[in-house]
């Protein structure tokens, strides 16, 4: 609510803002001015680049992610966020994803379009092709039963319940080279 | 870590370097690579400590500390070793700690031989094989076990069954031959003390280029601030662990923390900085080739024959390891359910052996050599990030089938037509067999899951959008390849089949895109009881096919059928513990082996550094923490004779994960190149090793092959033709292979172009301009890169001669809103030999004014350095 006073940027500093930097910085347009985040929902994250493990609030409007900020209530960060943390809506809003599924064929020259579902069917193939060409039974007189041509790479940046999938369908196929960026 | 300590994590948590009264950082640039975990360390500045930054850059960590000691790359162990001797000679340790928590003690065996009396070498090693068998390193009367690291099973010398730990070996719980006093000469403290008497701090100034009071400096301040009243933490990341000595380093770090009392303390403690959001994760619930979930060994195709042999030769008599069975059984019956009973051995043999070193790079090599067909790479980008990236975009190259799991179109999946090979001609699009599929990968932001952090604690992300397009988390990608795979082989004959058939997976989904529910796998990774209730704690766990378990170390965090990892208590409202947030492996303890925060009657060792202690009226542990022991064993228990697991370890014996329950300065069991860490020199050093007549780590993993070529060192000819030390590291706007940073318009505005940095003088030496371009180059590559003049970095004075290095982060590829050439195609493949990571820190170089050499002239050029460097040039 506005007083009926003078409104001079340097009587309201005077007066009650010292360091000018709430009301006698405020004009009457960005006096209505508001938070983006305000009244927004916020989902409780965890930021995906580094081990620290800094909180961060996703705050999302007519489901879009529309602002990410570091959680205040988080022991560990209390509420800030490192250049890259604080750049995370960017990341995932990233001009340069994709968002469908590319193939290219032996010897090709170009990327082609194909369906997730195909996609899918044809790695399933590919999988249970290789292991059945490349399984050995044995090694040396002992028992091995593995699967030599398959191998996988990648999750440090994966959830744990999905590292605890890859590694549990992995060891089903008989697939042991099964590495991640622990050693990066 | 696990070998010296018993569990493979930070022993700390970062909110509690606020409590340290010294912070030694080395190995690690914290304050621009873990920017908030670095408020900890200001916090403790601000409370008086002393903060210390070793490292051979000056950077915004150093500008932060007391005091910066700029060592000359990959002398770290020489420094190490100067701290622990100047410990040692001047009767520093914190000796009621050493003698009833460590092995300082034990009396090791009479055939055991130091490298003094071998000259680098300790006893048990096989030339021919180029390894070390560990039955001279035991102690006397008593061989172990070890938590942690290689058991022999897995090593490459493993060709006669391990051996076995003596039943009886303990006495009222302790080793039978020790000396209290420590005195005696065959006693470990007393070996240490004999090992280290060379890395005076002369010797120690002299290989890492510095002078002998900055070390003493630095010896005095973590002695003065370590003992009843005061503790330190030693921080370290990938500077410590890229290396091929990086073990004995983190080693070396742990005994020092041991003579002098820190582990187990507020302030204390060894904390490990990891560089990915669940990199702790995706070791303790593994996509690693070499164990199975909670640090389980993969079996073995020459030691394993059963479960019960299994049990036997893994499993340690005495300590929580002894409990393998009740780990192992209640994660096959989380595999495969109702088809594991006990007269298959809960279908033990149905996974699969593994028979030497399986990584990353012996896979990348692998798939060169046409062995390996199909590869998955999830979230990671090898054509950019690898040591030696140029061999990995060759192994991509060679396969039949590849499936690139990501964001963006990476590298890594573009290698086909886009790399330095397609451009100089070696490679050509048309002759590139590998079938590649390119999916898009669901953000953290678009799935629920868990990050395990640095600190071992376990953090629940909220999914707070859907997935767009054809994008979708792993977990869907898994789960419904495994579907898929379930379903064909029903009609196939398929080898091993059971294995497939039987493997439970059956997970509930949401949603129209059929999202597993990932709050059902964590549910059973805790896992459950005979009555399907979740369990609570992994002492809950049977070795009868009653309960069914994931991963034992994850057993608690869905106590009470409530996600744990989910709890956000504001830290405002709960001690500065915040015990209420999270979950952390084991049993929600933040602060490791924390048993040793109290004396041997169960006392604070001051008020000061109260943490946990014995509440004698309640007959129990009781502090800030969860107590990292037995809740009513009494300080004072003494284990009977013939206890087995938990209940052999003496109430006065912190490291429960242990064979014997103490800290072990020395390891004889687990760590391939030796129970003790010793300085050598770099693979590719331009110096030879001052301490030892071995140049470098005897048991290192060397590539010598076609595309991992090494420079010449000194000993051999040539050695002069690279001159100058090469490092990588990180910067503060990209991450890692730039996947996460290189794609977004933001962090590629803050950090546009790779730039190498070099000091004035090596500028003067080889003309190079600040701002303008340099070539670096080794006989594996030739890069470009912009040139930053700066006195960050410093020449180093050694033997009279001035030795120069050149740092370069390692971000950038051909990919990305910001370009520029891959660092990593300079480093070669040479690696540690207990966890085969490799050596990025400390390798060799030349470089010159100008931009490199373009298309079919890069070949010419490389061709030409190699036969400089005597080396026959790639056919």
């Amino acid at each position: 609510m506005r007083d009926s006073r003078p409104t001079w940027p340097v009587m309201r500093q005077l007066e009650s803002d010292p360091l000018a930097l709430g009301a006698a910085a405020q004009s009457d347009t960005n006096r209505e001015w508001q938070a983006r985040t305000k009244g927004v929902k916020a989902v409780k994250s965890v930021c995906p680049y580094c081990a620290v493990g800094c909180g961060q609030l996703l705050y999302v409007k007519d489901n879009k992610l529309i602002q990410v900020e570091g959680d205040p209530d988080s022991p560990i960060s209390r509420g800030r966020l490192c250049p890259k943390g604080a750049a995370t809506r960017t990341m995932v809003q990233s001009p340069t994803r994709e968002y469908k599924v590319k193939y290219r064929r032996p010897y090709g020259t170009a990327w082609e379009e194909l369906s997730l579902d195909q996609a899918m069917d044809m790695i399933a193939d590919r999988v249970l092709k290789t292991r059945r060409e490349t399984w050995l039974s044995q090694e040396e007189g002992k028992d091995v039963n593995r699967c030599e041509g398959i191998a996988s790479l990648g999750g440090a940046t994966l959830d744990n319940e999905e590292n605890y999938l890859m590694k549990k369908l992995y060891t089903a196929l008989g697939v042991v080279q099964v590495e991640n960026q622990a050693r990066i | 870590m696990g070998t010296s300590f018993g569990r493979g994590g930070a022993t700390t948590f970062q909110q509690d370097l606020q409590n340290s009264d010294c912070i030694m950082i080395m190995g690690s640039n914290m304050a621009e690579n873990h920017p908030v975990g670095f408020q900890w360390v200001m916090e403790a500045r601000e409370r008086g400590a002393r903060v210390i930054h070793v490292d051979p850059r000056f950077t915004r960590t150093s500008a932060m500390a007391d005091l910066h000691v700029p060592i000359r790359a990959g002398s770290d162990i020489a420094f190490l070793g100067g701290i622990i001797n100047y410990i040692l000679q001047n009767d520093r340790a914190f000796k009621e700690y050493v003698v009833n928590y460590t092995n300082g003690p034990v009396i090791l065996k009479d055939e055991f031989q130091d490298t003094e009396d071998l000259d680098g070498m300790f006893s048990g090693w096989h030339e021919d094989k180029g390894g070390y068998t560990f039955e001279t390193w035991q102690y006397k009367g008593m061989d172990l076990h070890g938590a942690a690291g290689q058991r022999e099973g897995e090593s490459a010398l493993a060709e006669r069954e391990p051996f076995q730990q003596r039943e009886d070996a303990l006495e009222n719980g302790e080793p039978p031959h020790m000396d209290k006093t420590l005195q005696d000469p065959r006693c470990i403290y007393q070996i240490i003390k004999r090992h280290y008497s060379r890395y005076t701090p002369e010797m120690a100034a002299k290989i890492c280029g510095i002078r002998p009071k900055q070390l003493i400096e630095v010896a005095e301040a973590l002695c003065s601030n370590s003992g009843r009243d005061r503790t330190s933490n030693i921080a370290y990341s990938v500077a410590w662990t890229q290396h091929t000595f990086g073990v004995q380093m983190i080693r070396a770090a742990a005994i020092i923390q041991l003579l002098l009392g820190n582990i187990g303390r507020p302030g204390g403690g060894i904390m490990a900085l990891r560089g990915h959001a669940s990199i702790q994760g995706s070791t303790d619930i593994p996509t690693l080739f070499n164990i199975l979930p909670g640090y389980i060994p993969m079996p073995h195709a020459k030691a394993h024959h059963n479960l019960a042999h299994f049990i036997e030769s893994e499993g340690a008599k005495t300590g929580f390891w002894g409990n393998l069975d009740k780990y192992t059984v209640s994660l096959l019956k989380a595999w495969y359910g109702d088809h594991a009973t006990e007269n298959n051995e809960y279908c033990f043999p149905l996974l699969p052996r593994i028979s030497g070193d399986h990584s990353a790079y012996r896979s990348a090599m692998a798939a060169i050599d046409g062995k390996l067909k199909g590869y998955f790479i999830c979230g990671e980008n090898p054509a950019v990030g690898n040591a030696n990236a140029g061999l990995h975009r060759r192994a991509l190259a060679s396969l039949e089938w590849l499936v690139v799991r990501d964001f963006h179109e990476i590298e890594s999946a573009a290698f086909w037509y886009d790399s330095p090979e397609i451009e100089s001609g070696e490679l050509e699009t048309e002759a590139i067999p590998t079938e590649v599929f390119w999916m898009p990968a669901a953000a953290h932001t678009e799935k629920d899951g868990s990050f395990t952090n640095t600190q071992r604690l376990l953090q629940w992300h909220h999914k707070a959008v859907e997935p767009q397009g054809d994008a979708r988390s792993e977990l869907w990608f898994y789960y419904h390849l495994g579907k898929r795979i379930k379903h064909k082989i029903q009609a196939q004959d398929e080898p091993w089949a059971d294995a497939i058939r039987w493997l439970t997976w059956d997970y509930p989904t949401k949603g129209e895109i059929e999202e597993p529910d990932a709050h059902m796998v964590l549910r059973e990774i805790n896992g459950w009881d005979s009555e399907g209730k979740a369990l609570s704690s992994y002492t809950q766990l049977k070795a009868d096919g009653s309960t069914v378990c994931g991963c034992w170390i994850y057993c608690g965090c869905y106590k009470d059928e409530l996600n744990q990892t989910a709890r956000r208590k504001p830290h405002t409202q709960q001690t500065w513990v915040a015990p209420e947030w999270g979950w952390a492996w084991p049993a929600d303890r933040r602060l490791l082996y924390n048993r040793a925060s109290a004396d041997p009657d169960g006392k604070p060792w001051s008020a000061r550094k109260a943490y946990v202690w014995w509440d004698s009226v309640k007959e129990q542990w009781t502090g800030y923490d969860v107590p990292d022991f037995e809740k009513t064993k009494k300080p004072g228990y003494v284990p009977p004779s013939g206890a087995k697991r938990e209940e052999a370890i003496a109430g006065w014996h912190p490291f429960i994960m242990q064979d014997d329950g103490l800290g072990w300065l020395f390891v004889p069991n687990g760590v391939v190149d030796g129970p003790l860490p010793t300085y050598f020199e770099p693979h590719e050093s331009p110096v030879k090793n001052a301490l030892y007549g071995v140049q470098s780590n005897p048991a290192r993993q060397v590539f010598p092959r076609k595309f991992n070529e090494y420079n010449p060192s000194p000993s051999e000819q040539h050695g002069d033709v690279f001159p100058f030390v090469l490092y990588t590291y990180r910067l503060t706007e990209h991450h890692t292979a730039g996947g996460m940073s290189r794609t977004v318009p933001h962090l590629s505005e803050l950090q546009p172009e790779l730039f190498c940095e070099v000091s004035p003088e090596l500028a003067q030496l080889r003309g190079l301009r600040h701002g303008d371009w340099a070539t670096i180059y080794n006989v594996r590559a030739v890069i470009e890169a912009r040139v930053m003049v700066t006195s960050r970095v410093q020449p180093i004075r050694m033997n009279g001669k001035v030795l120069h290095s050149v740092g370069l982060p390692y971000h950038w590829g051909s990919r990305g809103i910001v370009t520029g050439d891959t660092t990593n195609d300079l480093l070669h493949i040479a690696l540690d030999p207990n966890v085969h990571i490799q050596e990025t820190k400390g390798l060799t170089c030349d470089i010159r004014p100008g931009r490199r050499p373009r298309g079919k002239a890069r070949k010419t050029f490389l061709d030409e350095v190699r036969a400089k460097a005597y080396m026959e040039t790639r056919v």
